[in-house]
């Protein structure tokens, strides 16, 4: 069986992008009615690669071959008609436009030169019956739930001779019953030979429905193997890019844990969407880690005790008292800060120079007539610029012109300056330099010894474990366990990511 | 220090296209219009074309100011030349149809102005409508308003208070001048010493960033189409003094154009973010100066608008980084 060449194969994938090598020499081969997991952290290449397969963005070398065939799709639409088909989480169809009319655009049955309408609902029907799945064909597709939408996708490209399937984090907004019908619907792609590339951030439908499983990580493919034997631990260890002795070696450094202490900010029973509940303690002086897979829960989590989310359930207490949710305004009030994961949306308003990036939220404090003044931004804007080493000619420098690691920096010094006293920091340490990386771990330290109560969450294991003594796991959106004190471990916080054993 | 030069540098930028062509407009005056800079004074009253680019320009200028700071905030006013009718409606009626005192008057058709800001801002701050489209509720439907007002017609005054907003002189200067100047003064005051600029800057450079920040993102949109909306209203205010009478119809027709126009030309992007209430000024006066100047060349009313179009394609041109890295680039051997 291994001897009959691949349905779809690719060699060598290079793209650069500026300042990044996106796909690094990448290899991928999926057999015919195979279903084959495509794993990675953020940023590993996953959406590159999948880009470069369907000709979404051609690759700057490398060859893709269909059936020992190269081919070189130039756009999606080439790639379809050569039968690589993608279906994205986000369905790219016509929301507008019926059921029907999303399947069969462009090749509607005619009548006397007129589209029949009643031939494009029978078709319609006959294609969505073909994965068992009925529905009202003539309803416009977006007011449909997001599992038929996918449906419809997939039936369209099915009737499009697809051999290909690419099926990118299609679980990640469906429930368990339609998790499970899309499983079907797949699992019957397969037997008719069609090979299904799947992506996803859930370990556990890895092992429920892929055969064999593709890790990569930092644009190259790291591994290679079939899922039956390839332990959960193992395949987290791939795609945080640590090996298993090296997690057992490495260990947590921090003994002092004043859990005796009263927690300065206490969350329970948080929940929004598929997230909670949580339940978490910060303590003053300490650090607390937020470690779990992408989609697990983390961002969501900082999110609503920062305000930025309406949590749907649950609340937040500071000193015992409740802190209203749902605004940021209220939550720095009670002394919450929190620096975003995607600083570029959430954080840095790039138009702005330095100075006034670091000054907003002491003077969005402050009353909009009491202003700080000029001086008074550049005396704060400068203290941190120094403690904190920002590289920047001048604080008058727009913001959005910094480095990735110095516009992180604003953002931390624009909280500090506002003396919180809980701050979240989530992925501080993402997209920047090790030195940049160093410090802002060592800021960690410091921060604590003068008594901050932090969230620190990090998709780097390693990081979490070096700096926090204890550490909440969480997996698809609720806490899996918690460390502390000498049971912080990257092995041991492996386990639970993968959820292989209990709780320390 | 070097750093309050840079930024002042900065700030000067942004209205650079604008006061290069002022500059530009001013040169070809000085070389080609004879007696363009001639100042005289009758009876103690200055005057000359310079100055009468000052005071017709003033219209403009107020509009463009309130516009700059609502485009700052990433939105824009389209009702500005519908709230001038209004303003100039209320207090035409209330003056010379309920023998109000002027000064009420005038107080109310400013609060009107504000007020119809402030419905602007609860649509777009509050209820989330887009600017364009929320802003042409009032744009179409604020003139209905104005001829509700004025009973359909064209509501004429006599009034020695109202009439001295635009006739009027202090100290020789004429009065539009000084309150497009006071109008320039107060805002400034308002947005660069609170802060208030900072935050609509915050707001409309990004939004997201500026909430999470803890700047009350919604209260500060709001409050910048309430600034236009008073804004707007002391220039209908103005153009009834003009004519001295209120014209449901006419009065700020299509003047938002000019006032978009002359905030944009002022270093106000339109996708929001930064702003400079200088550079509108000068864009409004860049662009009343234009028409001064075709009129004193005998320029014909149906080319004057070509030739306004073509001198505003060439500011913008001049501004588009991608022009000037384009012409760079070419005259590199």
């Amino acid at each position: 069986m291994d001897d009959a060449p691949p349905l779809l194969e690719a060699r060598g994938l290079v793209k650069v992008y500026p300042g990044v090598r996106a796909l690094d020499g990448a290899d991928f081969s999926l057999r015919e009615g195979e279903v084959h997991a495509l794993m990675g952290e953020n940023g590993a290449g996953k959406s590159t690669l999948i880009k470069a397969l369907t000709g979404a963005v051609p690759p700057d070398s490398g060859e893709v071959r269909l059936m020992g065939r190269v081919v070189r799709p130039r756009t999606p639409v080439e790639g379809q008609t050569l039968g690589i088909s993608t279906v994205y989480q986000e369905v790219n169809l016509a929301p507008n436009l019926s059921l029907a009319e999303n399947l069969l655009l462009g090749r509607q049955p005619r009548r006397f030169g007129l589209i029949d309408r009643r031939a494009v609902h029978r078709r319609a029907e006959e294609l969505m019956a073909r994965l068992g799945v009925r529905a009202d064909v003539g309803r416009p597709l977006g007011s449909l739930p997001i599992a038929v939408q996918q449906m419809a996708a997939i039936a369209r490209a099915l009737d499009l001779d697809a051999r290909v399937f690419i099926l990118d984090e299609p679980t990640s907004s469906l429930d368990a019953d339609e998790t499970a019908r899309l499983f079907g619907v797949v699992r019957g792609l397969a037997a008719r030979g069609i090979g299904v590339v799947f992506i996803t951030h859930f370990i556990g439908q890895v092992y429920d429905l892929c055969a064999r499983v593709t890790v990569m990580r930092n644009g190259r493919v790291v591994a290679v193997r079939d899922a039956a034997g390839l332990p959960r631990l193992e395949l987290v260890a791939l795609m945080l890019g640590v090996s298993i002795d090296e997690a057992r070696a490495i260990e947590g450094t921090h003994a002092r844990a004043n859990s005796s202490a009263d927690p300065t900010l206490r969350s329970r029973g948080l929940r929004r969407g598929r997230v909670g509940p949580i339940d978490l303690d910060l303590r003053r002086g300490a650090a607390l880690g937020l470690a779990g897979l992408l989609g697990s829960g983390r961002t969501e989590t900082a999110r609503m005790i920062a305000g930025a989310d309406r949590p749907e359930g649950g609340r937040v207490e500071i000193d015992g008292r409740g802190v209203r949710p749902g605004s940021p305004r209220r939550a720095i009030a009670a002394g919450i800060a929190l620096c975003p994961e995607d600083r570029k949306s959430d954080a840095i308003v790039p138009g702005l120079s330095v100075r006034e990036n670091i000054a907003l939220a002491v003077q969005a404090r402050r009353a909009w007539w009491r202003p700080i003044g000029r001086r008074g931004q550049r005396g704060i804007a400068e203290r941190f610029v120094r403690s904190l080493r920002i590289a920047t000619p001048s604080v008058e420098k727009p913001a959005g012109e910094l480095s990735g690691g110095n516009q992180q920096k604003v953002v931390l010094a624009r909280w500090l300056a506002a003396e919180p006293r809980v701050l979240l920091l989530d992925e501080p340490t993402r997209g920047i330099d090790v030195g940049a990386k160093a410090e802002i771990e060592r800021l960690v330290g410091d921060l604590c010894a003068r008594g901050v109560a932090m969230l620190f969450i990090s998709s780097e294991v390693e990081e979490v474990v070096r700096v926090c003594e204890r550490v909440l796991v969480l997996r698809d959106g609720r806490v899996a366990g918690e460390l502390s004190g000498g049971g912080v471990t990257v092995e041991s916080v492996m386990r639970l990511i993968a959820g292989e054993g209990g709780s320390a | 220090m070097r750093d309050a030069a840079r930024a002042s540098l900065r700030a000067f930028g942004r209205a650079a296209p604008a006061a290069a062509a002022v500059g530009l407009l001013l040169a070809f005056n000085a070389a080609f219009t004879p007696g363009f800079f001639d100042l005289t004074t009758v009876e103690g009253r200055l005057a000359g074309s310079t100055v009468d680019v000052l005071n017709r320009g003033a219209v403009v200028v107020l509009l463009a100011l309130g516009m700059a700071i609502v485009i700052a905030t990433g939105g824009v006013d389209l009702s500005v030349g519908a709230v001038m009718a209004i303003a100039g409606a209320t207090a035409a009626t209330l003056a010379a149809r309920h023998g109000v005192n002027a000064w009420s008057a005038i107080a109310a058709a400013v609060a009107v102005g504000a007020a119809a800001g402030s419905f602007n801002g609860a649509l777009v701050a509050g209820a989330g409508v887009q600017p364009i489209v929320a802003t042409l509720v009032l744009m179409v439907a604020g003139r209905g308003a104005a001829q509700l007002l004025t009973g359909g017609q064209i509501v004429t005054f006599n009034d020695p208070v109202l009439n001295f907003l635009d006739a009027g002189f202090i100290a020789g200067a004429p009065m539009p001048v000084l309150i497009a100047a006071a109008a320039l003064a107060l805002s400034l005051l308002l947005t660069r010493g609170t802060a208030l600029g900072l935050f609509i800057e915050a707001a409309g450079d990004n939004e997201r960033a500026a909430r999470l920040a803890g700047v009350r993102v919604r209260a500060v949109k709001a409050a910048a189409y309430v600034l236009c909306g008073a804004a707007a209203a002391v220039a209908g205010l103005l153009a009834a003094s003009d004519i001295r009478a209120a014209d449901a119809n006419n009065a700020g027709l299509y003047l938002e154009l000019d006032a978009i126009l002359a905030a944009v030309l002022g270093g106000t992007a339109l996708r929001g973010g930064r702003f400079s209430l200088f550079g509108a000024a000068l864009g409004a006066l860049f662009i009343q100066g234009l028409t001064t100047t075709l009129y004193l060349h005998d320029v014909s009313p149906n080319a004057t608008l070509v030739v306004k179009a073509a001198a505003v394609l060439a500011v913008c041109l001049a501004a588009s980084e991608r022009v000037r890295a384009w012409i760079k680039h070419r005259s590199r051997p």
